[in-house]
């Protein structure tokens, strides 16, 4: 017998003091353990729960408003897996299948910008790959404080060149993704990162392990030391202030967290790529699981709660990179690059020698039972003996919601009384100065670190409205994606910020020529203990649930993230959203940029004065008030299959949408994009056409001598098309209005964040 | 023609390299970093990506591999050899070729699309170019900056090595806008951008990149290349 806290210890020893609360978790919840034990819990079951029970792990204040999500996943036609699994996975057609999602690294990647961008990359990968499925391209939508403000030069380099780093060497396709400021992700950047992969029909895994005698097998790195506690402490507490001051009852600020984030090894995890792939492909598998957030707990948890049976698990057998580890801290070890997987016994030879060609460590270390528990020994004692589901299923909660007060005042300031540039050549300073915003500026810095063509499938990456990839190289079947999120809009009203967000992935994914058929989301938001914020998650989740229905696309998946703030202070409500396009033929595609002379420029769909929570409101007049733009999702659907059908039938030189900076910034892009300017006439008021931000539009370019095809087909979709001018010439053109050459719109454009970065 | 391409563990553009071999109307043959045993083939790739994490030093580890036991003598014997980015790299380290790479100036990994100028240097991997043709090609590293000591980088340019050149200046550091060089022999090159990222405008920037391996494949055909091996 060891000196450790087994079971039998721990049934004579009710009266020990345990550090639940240190753990993160609430009296209530450390005597529902006590209940459901009769017992107190070791202290390894009480690492145990409190990283299974934690927000990270559990949701257990977000699960009553996400349920709302599942009907309509069920409907859907696209579907094999959905909600609850990993990652869901979409039928493509021709006996494909992806599987995506995107998932949050934002308190990590804020205590240690480069290691918790990279293991934020790591962590969604290992999940798509724990699916059955290739992993085949990735995607970061990051938010940051103002772009000049100090911190954000720490934060922001170390972050891409984490994701760099890690998505590089990975050696996946970087395909797109967001970059905006804000003040209010001054002290909690949102660093989301987006994984999609490929499988045939059958190659579906499952994370169960079921089957008595079956051996449990886990493989990748060594367990050490790093993130223990990550997803108790890190993912689910709020951070203290600037200076360190916490809130009562938090154990520690910035600097108190930092062994809490893990380092990433994206050799390693190549290698457990190719590993799980070829171990895939031998049949060897019976179910498999990655560890990600809360380690070896987690894996064996889901995994044996997922199964039929219990699971016995001999700790001593467990790899460690420091032999001092307890067993609590073995079992919330974030240790990067592990998978757990369930192998029948006459298969454990040949799924050990697979692991061996690619030199990947891999060690038996336990089996499935038939006693329903989780049990786990160390050193001669039992120091887990568990029922798993009650550590797996986790407490729910129903938070308290409230619409925050002052959300009338906001909503009552709107943009109506701030001055508009009346003349051409404010209207002409007005388009540059938001050109040259960090929001809206060219995001090369960036995307210059990432590879986007590894693999050699990428058809279109940043700055395109959406990623193209190639599935098959033979029928040209390939699927687009696009993130977005809108903070702003959402501060102003979190249900349509919501539906707007989703109508813009929508239309991005459209604007390739793809058919958007999946959606998948993350939702950071503050705390969940604050009744506001709870309002706003409650808000987000059903305007995302009517949304989808509306569209008829399910959502198949996402992530949570809360305690998103500095302080007392929560982020915008920030739901980013993720749709996936199933694309026909990608060698028909559309880009974004004016490529052919002559080619007539159209406006799609219905341009009116909406300025709250606007592009220019926040550069020209740093105000965010009033209401944000209106939705029509019978108009989104309306515009994406006219652009889809044009697109398919080769009358389109080019298809671009509008969003922030309204019709100025898409023009100036396609311009730029294109390398040819544009001669164009505005109806109505120029500074609306120019600026307004309403949705459910697109400027498309058409194939020259198809405008009259292009022209009824437009009118049979029911989609307003105003034909403003033809690209041309080497200068951006609007009317009499003013004219700005495409060199000083890209000087404009490249200059910024060069100038703030280096 | 059957054309080898090594995957290291950490290898990333194997599978590119191999299509683009097929695009050019060779067969690809797969050949693993630990195998003594270059399964007779007429001509190697090595491919971009980071062997062996590229710990130590880029290339440093695969230089000791198995396969390159196999490889250092054949090339000496003139088989065609070809090493994109991680693969110049290796070969630098297995000093089949002269100089190194380094850390890009200004530190960061770069991706993006240059143009390349072909210099006249007579390789049966670029025998399909002119010279002075101008391709656009697009380089991804982090450690891409040629350097060699002044006497070697004369020798290089005196005896015509120089593959090709940065056209607009290099954009990662590299000495004399070096992008890619050649042995004595010529037989074996050694390029940091990516030309199998350029065979095809739907995927890449341009179908530039695809004369390197349709000149091997016609210099194969026209002369009996790889016979010496």
């Amino acid at each position: 017998m060891s000196g450790e806290d087994t079971i039998e210890v721990a049934a004579g020893t009710p009266e020990v003091a345990q550090p639940f609360k240190e753990l993160g978790l609430t009296e209530d919840e450390y005597q529902k353990i006590r209940d459901i034990l009769g017992r107190r819990p070791t202290a390894a079951e009480l690492a145990l729960y409190s990283v299974m029970w934690s927000e990270h792990c559990s949701y257990k204040s977000s699960k009553v408003h996400l349920r709302n999500l599942a009907p309509n996943a069920d409907q859907s036609q696209y579907l094999l897996a959905g909600i609850g699994a990993n990652a869901g996975v979409v039928d493509i057609g021709q006996g494909y299948a992806v599987t995506f999602k995107i998932e949050s690294h934002n308190h990590p990647s804020f205590v240690e910008p480069h290691q918790g961008a990279a293991t934020g990359i790591g962590g969604i990968v290992r999940d798509i790959l724990a699916m059955g499925a290739r992993p085949i391209a990735v995607m970061d939508a990051l938010r940051f404080g103002p772009a000049d403000a100090h911190d954000t030069a720490r934060v922001l380099p170390g972050v891409v060149s984490g994701i760099s780093f890690y998505g590089n060497c990975l050696g996946l396709p970087n395909i797109g993704g967001e970059l905006a400021f804000d003040p209010s992700y001054a002290g909690n950047p949102l660093v989301n990162a987006l994984c999609v992969g490929l499988m045939r029909h059958d190659d579906l895994k499952a994370a169960v392990a079921a089957g008595q005698g079956n051996k449990v097998i886990l493989f990748g790195s060594r367990t050490g030391p790093d993130g223990v506690g990550g997803a108790s402490v890190l993912a689910s507490a709020t951070f203290g202030g600037a200076e360190g001051e916490d809130r009562a009852g938090d154990d520690g600020g910035r600097a108190a967290k930092r062994p809490s984030v893990q380092v990433g090894d994206p050799f390693m995890e190549k290698l457990l790529v190719e590993c799980c792939l070829e171990l895939y492909a031998a049949d060897v598998i019976e179910g498999i699981q990655d560890l990600g957030a809360a380690g070896v707990a987690c894996a064996t948890t889901e995994l044996s709660a997922g199964g039929d049976g219990g699971m016995f698990v001999d700790m001593d057998a467990i790899p460690l990179r420091d032999p001092n580890l307890t067993p609590a801290e073995i079992l919330m070890s974030e240790s990067q690059e592990r998978m757990m997987a369930v192998v029948k016994p006459e298969r454990v030879d040949a799924f050990l020698a697979i692991c061996r060609k690619w030199d990947v460590e891999a060690v038996v270390i336990g089996e499935v039972t038939g006693d329903g528990l989780l049990t786990m020994t160390w050193r001669g004692g039992t120091v887990v003996k568990i029922p798993p589901r009650t550590a797996a299923d986790g407490p729910v909660y129903q938070r308290p919601y409230a619409r925050p007060d002052t959300l009338d005042a906001l909503q009552a300031d709107g943009p109506q009384g701030l001055h508009r540039p009346a003349d051409g050549a404010g209207l002409r300073d007005t388009l540059l100065s938001l050109l040259r915003s960090p929001g809206l500026a060219d995001k090369r810095w960036v995307t210059q670190q990432y590879d986007s063509l590894v693999r050699g499938n990428t058809v279109l990456a940043m700055p395109e409205d959406s990623g193209l990839i190639r599935i098959a190289e033979e029928t040209g079947l390939g699927i687009a994606l696009a993130t977005d999120g809108n903070g702003r809009y959402c501060a102003l009203d979190p249900y349509q910020g919501t539906q707007l967000a989703l109508a813009e992935a929508y239309r991005n994914v459209a604007m390739t020529g793809a058919v958007p058929v999946a959606v998948t989301n993350c939702l950071n938001f503050g705390s969940p203990e604050d009744p506001a914020v709870m309002w706003q998650l409650a808000e987000a989740v059903r305007g995302l649930a009517d949304g989808c229905k509306h569209l008829g696309i399910p959502v198949t998946g996402g992530n949570v993230s809360l305690y998103n703030q500095t302080g007392a202070t929560a982020i915008h409500p920030t739901p980013v959203i993720g749709v996936l396009g199933v694309h026909q033929d990608v060698r028909t595609r559309v880009g974004a940029g004016f490529t052919v002379d002559g080619a007539q420029v159209v406006l799609l769909g219905t341009t009116r004065d909406e300025f709250g929570g606007s592009a220019w409101a926040e550069v020209v007049h740093q105000h965010l008030g009033g209401r944000p733009p209106a939705v029509d999702l019978d108009a989104e659907r309306k515009l994406a299959s006219l652009v889809v059908a044009a697109a398919s039938q080769g009358l389109l030189a080019s298809a671009h949408d509008l969003s922030d900076g309204g019709l100025a910034i898409a023009l100036a892009e396609a311009c730029l994009r294109g390398g040819r300017g544009c001669v164009v006439t505005l109806p109505g008021d120029q500074f609306t056409a120019l600026f307004s931000e309403s949705a459910g539009r697109a400027v498309v370019s058409v194939t020259p001598g198809r405008e009259a095809e292009f022209g009824a087909l437009a009118e049979e979709h029911d989609v307003p098309a105003a034909i403003l001018g033809v690209a041309y010439g080497d200068t951006l053109t609007v009317g009499d209005t003013f004219q700005i050459p495409l060199t000083e719109l890209e000087a404009a454009w490249t200059g910024t964040l060069p100038a703030i970065f280096g | 023609m059957r054309i080898g391409v090594v995957t290291f563990p950490g290898s990333l553009d194997d599978t590119d390299a191999a299509r683009a071999v097929r695009y050019a109307g060779a067969e690809p043959v797969s050949l693993w970093h630990s195998d003594r045993d270059l399964r007779g083939v007429d001509a190697v790739i090595l491919p971009g990506g980071f062997s062996y994490g590229d710990y130590l030093r880029c290339g440093a580890i695969a230089r000791f591999s198995p396969v390159i036991g196999e490889l250092i003598p054949a090339a000496r014997s003139g088989l065609p050899v070809l090493g994109i980015c991680n693969g110049f790299q290796i070969l630098c380290e297995a000093h089949l070729l002269p100089g190194a790479l380094t850390r890009n100036a200004g530190l960061r990994f770069i991706h993006a699309d240059v143009r390349l100028t072909v210099s006249g240097a007579r390789t049966p991997w670029t025998a399909g170019y002119t010279s002075e043709q101008v391709l656009t090609v697009p380089v991804k590293n982090g450690e891409g900056a040629f350097v060699a000591d002044e006497a070697t980088l004369d020798e290089l340019e005196r005896t015509g090595r120089v593959v090709v050149r940065y056209t607009d200046g290099a954009p990662n550091g590299s000495a004399r806008d070096i992008a890619g060089i050649c042995n004595a022999e010529g037989n074996v090159v050694g390029l940091m951008p990516h030309p199998e990222h350029a065979i095809d405008p739907l995927t890449g920037p341009s179908a530039d990149g695809l004369g390197f391996f349709t000149s091997i494949v016609a210099a194969f055909a026209g002369s009996g290349l790889g016979a010496r091996t």
